[in-house]
């Protein structure tokens, strides 16, 4: 399940969407928002996304993370609009039958998603300004 | 044939616009994509030797000819998570 949202991720509820009986292992990531990258501080984040191509390839990350692993759910979630710091920006939950595969799992979809999928964040800062933040490399290179 | 772009962060707050219309001959490659929106928009040349190009919500590469209706926009480097 894949899904992006402008609402609060609630990752409890998140949680028990991928919960099964035939999964021991349940493994969660969160991302929050961080109030310094650097020296820089940040009051508020501003996410957009390229809306169908950003759930294309979140979709993508879980077909992919089924094939490399043997997991029951997956759970892929990602906020966009204005978050303050410390909200929930992304969420991934994955459970399987051992833990092994719930943590690589889960590893591989949030760095997957963070190279991959098309989301950017506006850094704000306390004086008014703000700057979208195209750090990484060329998106979709290997 | 005539072509809408989608821009998107920086590259929409550089352009001061979400989309950009492009005309393109028949034939034509993501490269004349990139070249073209570079002449329509001459702001936005750095970021676009940064940034792919998608094509129906897939990266594409630059040898990729385009066909009517296609779907296109500028994908700078991303920073969602």
């Amino acid at each position: 399940m894949v899904r992006l949202t402008h609402d609060p991720i609630d990752p409890g509820a998140l949680l028990e969407t991928v919960r099964s009986p035939h999964c021991g292992a349940v493994a969660l990531f969160l991302g929050t928002v961080r109030d310094l990258t650097g020296e820089q501080v940040t009051v508020f984040l501003d996410y957009e996304a390229y809306p169908p191509m950003a759930e294309k390839k979140m979709a993508e990350i879980e077909v992919e993370a089924r094939r490399r692993w043997e997991v029951g759910e997956v759970g892929l979630v990602h906020r966009l609009g204005r978050l303050s710091v410390g909200e929930v920006s992304v969420a991934v939950a994955v459970s399987a039958p051992h833990r092994a595969a719930a943590f690589d799992a889960c590893r591989y979809a949030i760095d997957a998603l963070k190279e991959l999928v098309p989301i950017w964040k506006r850094e704000n800062a306390p004086d008014g300004s703000g700057t979208w933040v195209h750090q990484s490399a060329k998106p979709g290179d290997r | 044939m005539s072509f809408t772009v989608h821009l998107f962060a920086g590259a929409r707050e550089l352009a001061r616009a979400e989309m950009v219309t492009i005309d393109l001959p028949a034939g034509a490659t993501v490269a004349d994509v990139r070249t073209a929106l570079a002449r329509a928009k001459p702001i936005l040349t750095r970021l676009l030797g940064r940034s792919a190009i998608a094509l129906n919500h897939d990266f594409a590469d630059d040898d990729h000819i385009l066909a009517p209706g296609d779907e296109l926009a500028v994908i700078p480097p991303v920073s969602g998570g």
